[in-house]
């Protein structure tokens, strides 16, 4: 079979051209905005700038690039770059918009393109085809990036470069890339930890001789300082105020929304706790109001930044030891992935004020690990379900309810056919019967959404509970992953690394460990809870 | 792992059906006719607010000649089910007289959702089943092909999710008929053939061929009693289905008479605007339409529509074969839009949809022809601002079928360096003129000789194709017989 990457790729163009004139949300505005400061403003005031609500709020290389989008933006629209027009939203505007996502797609299938090289997945092979339908058709992408609006797959397909550089061994490339996409949008902090174990084992202490490995960690330095000074030195006398608009802890532990994260279940627990103890509501804000802020809990503690990053950085530390214990580079590529893929989820469920489409960084990981391993497979399709499932509350218009559920099904659909076509004989594909009840239980919320609240007159009176819900059914599975696949990455034994995938053979033994394991994690977990 | 590809492929489907709906629609914001889309709402209020025996009737509150209902029951059937879903859901959609022109996202949405609906329930399932009884009987590898050229045909799409109109659910019943019909199951086929033809009279198109097969099976029975048996029984079939669906208006024969007079107006001229058929072609050379009266012109179509529907289906009468059937269903239907009386450019649907069934006989000759329809609607999608999803759509299907799907599985046509060489520049020649249609205005001397070039060129391809069709049926029995 062969693998048609570039039609794959002109195909999923057309798509992201057909849903152009899909609504857009107020990211849109925000980048719209962002056009206009960097056009019409000196470069001192683009983090003083406050007309609008969406300040800017990313780091300097993103406003850069909205510099220089702005002067092709002033082409096709003058009105489009000026500050005080607000929520301006021409034709022109939305088209020029949309299609500058699209054109920027094309550095995600570069990235796709390179990691699947990287990776040795030769391109006529079922597996080329299947990570290049699933990264490239990527549902989420579509969601976020070419029907809510944000800029998500050119900074994805700049990570992709930034992974492959480092599978290619191409260490200082890898760290420059990895650098650059930061001052891009921070938030790719969350899995900056893999990154820097990986380079100081295998760059800086590859050789026993300390010298050299004092001068590989100065060369890494270096390296990796030139984006970070590139970017902050024209703002050196406002790095203060740069970073109180890209670090804002004022507004909460969760998003208005919340992210199907650990923190759903404790603010759910918490008003079910308040709720049964009678505890009379505070007047302030509550967590379900659906706005933007602080909040107290009414019975669990309170949660600080500190404690939130002190516990996501707390359950990194497994899987970064485990990384850093390897011994074989070749060995340890596949759990670098893992270790990518853990990070970003470890920072997803106790990050402070962690948006729902943050868990893209764990999703797109896994699609290069779905062809990778068959168990990796299993747990990509799980966290798919879930993942792409929790993004439905950024689509709420009613003319979009059918279309993302039909995008979404048909993105799962073709993930089962190509887990069922690319692992044929192996059982660990199959999902446990309880597994796959709750994944046929997703189904209740749009229909409780869409049938039952409506009939029953429960829109009125309860109009946040599906989101709710959603939160707290996908913060239940995105743990489950999280407890799980944590667990599998820490038991897979070195030998089964990428290059091996074909004779990696279902372990029992290993399966009951894990379970065992499972258990007494959880109920490290539960300890751990009430520690607090 | 087969029953996921499909699943996935339905949705996908779904999902293309869904993303061209967020497009406009015919006569969107232009008073005080407004589009197919307000004709189509006009229809739930009509049927919603009178009795039935006044939907068809000229009266103070049914002016039919803002937008009468002038298709058959079964469709007022479903509008009049539609208007009250939608008279539940907001009063002022459907009010009598006083919701004319009613447009807002709420009930844009609710229209879009109404064909999504049958899109789901009927037209996918449709092709669904026509698609794996056609393919059960062809090699098994190739068959997921032909479900993706099925349903992403942008014909359909364009015209019933972006235009706005309801063909999927009579296309959807005819194509399930064939499918019956193919599987030997003559009564299901039957009836679901009577309801498409109550649903669009336009489904005539396709009535020789069926009558024809189902006349033969029935003389196909062993013995004379089993022959009456056989016939009188579809005919039963056929016929209480129309007497229950036209019960309201069987009173008396006025009425019967008035509805009938509304299905087939004869006042209305050879044809709409430009249509890529014979006469319109014509027409460019010779002024028919001035020189001959309508009465005449009526009379002149029948004859040559006569004289090619009589030997296609007089030929399938004595070489009943499934083949044989699909191709007079197709050069069936394309001599009445080629030759017929009042063609609308949308009837080309009527000719794509039995060729989808020939997808896997004749693959480069049929897709080639399949992308010809699309293109031979343009001047109406531009007209109701749908450039941008016919261009794309068009792309899709072009990269999706002929480069990736069928290329895969070699076939022998497509190794034809010529015929692949030709249709190539077909289709670039004809995105060439779209484009050139759209950003070179046309002279003021000749304000339409963009859609008439399109008319043409369009034409040059359907009529090549019919006479495939015609040869394919007839020199390919000759051959089998020898053969035999």
């Amino acid at each position: 079979m062969e693998c048609h990457f570039w039609k794959i790729f002109a195909l999923s163009s057309a798509v992201k051209i057909l849903l152009i004139p899909s609504p857009h949300s107020t990211d849109f505005e925000v980048h719209r905005n962002w056009l206009a400061i960097t056009h019409s403003l000196p470069i001192s005031k683009w983090y003083y700038e406050n007309t609008s609500n969406w300040t800017l709020d990313y780091p300097p290389f993103f406003a850069y690039f909205e510099w220089l989008l702005s002067y092709a933006a002033s082409f096709v629209d003058p009105q489009m770059v000026v500050v005080t027009n607000l929520n301006y939203a021409s034709t022109a505007t939305i088209y020029f918009q949309r299609c500058s996502v699209i054109i920027m797609d094309l550095v995600f299938a570069l990235g796709v393109r390179r990691s699947l090289r990287a990776l040795k997945i030769t391109q006529s092979s079922p597996q080329s085809f299947a990570a290049a339908m699933l990264l490239l058709f990527n549902v989420g992408l579509l969601f976020v990036d070419h029907m809510h609006f944000q800029y998500n797959g050119f900074l994805f397909g700049i990570l992709l470069l930034s992974i492959s550089f480092l599978l290619e061994e191409r260490y200082l490339l890898s760290a420059f890339t990895f650098a650059t996409l930061l001052m891009f949008k921070h938030i790719f902090l969350y899995m900056a930890p893999a990154f820097a174990v990986y380079l100081l084992k295998f760059y800086c202490l590859d050789s026993k001789c300390a010298r050299n490995a004092i001068i590989c960690i100065v060369k890494l330095a270096v390296v990796g300082l030139t984006p970070i000074v590139a970017a902050f030195g024209p703002f050196y006398n406002q790095i203060d105020q740069v970073f109180s608009r890209l670090f804002p802890f004022k507004r909460g532990l969760t998003h208005a929304y919340w992210a199907p994260n650990f923190w759903a279940l404790y603010n759910t627990a918490d008003k079910v706790a308040a709720k049964l103890l009678r505890i009379p509501s505070t007047t302030g804000p509550s967590t379900t109001s659906g706005l933007v802020q602080e909040f107290e809990p009414q019975f669990l503690p309170n949660i600080t930044p500190r404690t939130t990053f002190v516990l996501t950085l707390l359950f990194m530390l497994p899987i970064l030891i485990k990384l850093f214990a390897y011994t074989s580079k070749s060995e340890s590529k596949a759990t670098f992935l893992r270790a990518v893929v853990i990070c970003s989820c470890s920072s997803f469920m106790f990050g402070w004020h962690v948006h729902e489409k943050a868990l893209l960084m764990c999703l797109l990981p896994l699609c290069l690990l779905f062809v990778l391993h068959s168990t990796d497979a299993t747990y990509a399709y799980w966290l798919s379900i879930f993942g792409y499932f929790s993004l439905f509350p950024l689509l709420h218009q009613s003319c979009v309810l059918l279309l993302r559920y039909a995008l979404y099904l048909a993105y799962v659909a073709f993930m089962y056919g190509q887990l069922a076509n690319l692992y044929p004989n192996e059982r660990q594909t199959k999902l446990h019967a309880l597994e796959k009840l709750y994944t046929v239980g997703c189904v209740l919320i749009p229909l409780y959404e869409h049938f039952i609240s409506p009939l029953l007159h429960l829109d009125e009176k309860l109009p946040f509970l599906p989101l709710l819900l959603t939160s707290l059914y996908c913060g239940l599975a995105v743990t489950y992953f999280f407890i799980r696949y944590y667990l599998h990455a820490l038991a897979i034994s070195p030998s089964a690394s990428f290059t091996s995938k074909t004779n990696f053979k279902p372990n029992t033994t290993t399966t009951k460990t894990v379970k065992a394991k499972d258990n007494s994690k959880s109920k490290l977990f539960k300890s751990k809870l009430k520690a607090q | 792992m087969i029953n996921a590809n499909i699943l996935a492929a339905i949705s996908a489907a779904i999902a293309v059906r869904a993303i061209v709906s967020l497009n406009s629609y015919s006569g969107q914001g232009k008073p005080p006719m407004y589009g197919d889309y307000e004709a189509q709402r006009h229809w739930q209020e009509i049927t919603t607010n009178l009795e039935p025996k006044y939907w068809y009737r000229n009266t103070s509150e049914n002016d039919l000649l803002y937008w009468g209902l002038d298709y058959p029951p079964l469709t007022a059937y479903h509008s009049y089910l539609l208007g009250n879903v939608a008279g539940k859901y907001d009063e002022s959609f459907v009010e009598l007289t006083k919701s004319r022109g009613v447009e807002s996202d709420a009930h844009k949405t609710f229209m879009r959702l109404s064909v999504l609906l049958a899109d789901v329930v009927i037209y996918l399932p449709a092709l669904l089943v026509l698609f794996t009884v056609i393919v059960n009987q062809q090699n098994k590898k190739s068959m997921f092909v032909y479900l993706i050229a099925m349903i992403l045909y942008p014909g359909q799409i364009l015209i019933d999710n972006g235009h706005f109109q309801y063909n999927n659910i009579s296309l959807g019943f005819f194509l399930l008929a064939i499918a019956a019909i193919c599987k030997e199951k003559h009564y299901v086929g039957s009836f679901v053939y009577t309801l498409a033809l109550n649903y669009k009279q336009m489904e005539l198109y396709h009535a020789f061929p069926i009558f024809i097969y189902l006349l033969r099976t029935c003389f196909d029975q062993k013995s004379f009693s089993q022959k009456l048996k056989k016939f009188l029984i579809i005919a039963t079939i056929v016929v209480s289905t129309f007497v229950v669906l036209w019960l309201p208006w069987l009173g008396s024969l006025d009425s019967t008479l008035e509805v009938v007079g509304r299905l087939f107006p004869i006042g209305r001229g050879v044809f709409e605007d430009k249509v890529s058929n014979f006469w319109c072609v014509v027409n460019v050379v010779y002024k028919i339409k001035n020189k001959i009266s309508n009465q005449q012109m009526a009379m002149l179509c029948l004859g040559v529509t006569a004289a090619f529907v009589l030997p296609i289906n007089v030929h399938l009468f004595f070489n009943k074969r499934k083949e044989t059937f699909l191709l007079s269903l197709v050069s069936t239907a394309m001599t009445f839009y080629l030759f017929s009386f009042q063609v609308h450019e949308k009837s080309i649907l009527l000719v794509a949809a039995p060729a989808l069934c020939l997808l896997n006989s004749y693959p480069l000759e049929t897709l080639w022809f399949l992308e010809v329809t699309v293109f031979s609607m343009f001047p109406l999608f531009v007209k109701d601002g749908l450039e941008m999803p016919f261009f794309v759509l068009l792309f899709i299907y072009h990269i999706c079928v002929k480069d990736i799907v069928l290329k895969e599985y070699n076939y022998r046509q497509f190794k034809n360096r010529v015929m692949t060489a030709l249709f190539s520049t077909s289709v670039y020649s004809m995105f060439i003129i779209a484009c050139v249609s759209l950003f070179a205005p046309a002279p003021a001397r000749y304000p339409h000789i963009w859609s008439l070039l399109i008319s043409v060129y369009s034409f040059v391809h359907f009529f090549l194709y019919f006479c495939f069709c015609i040869w394919q049926q007839f020199v390919n029995s000759f051959t089998k017989i020898k053969a035999a």
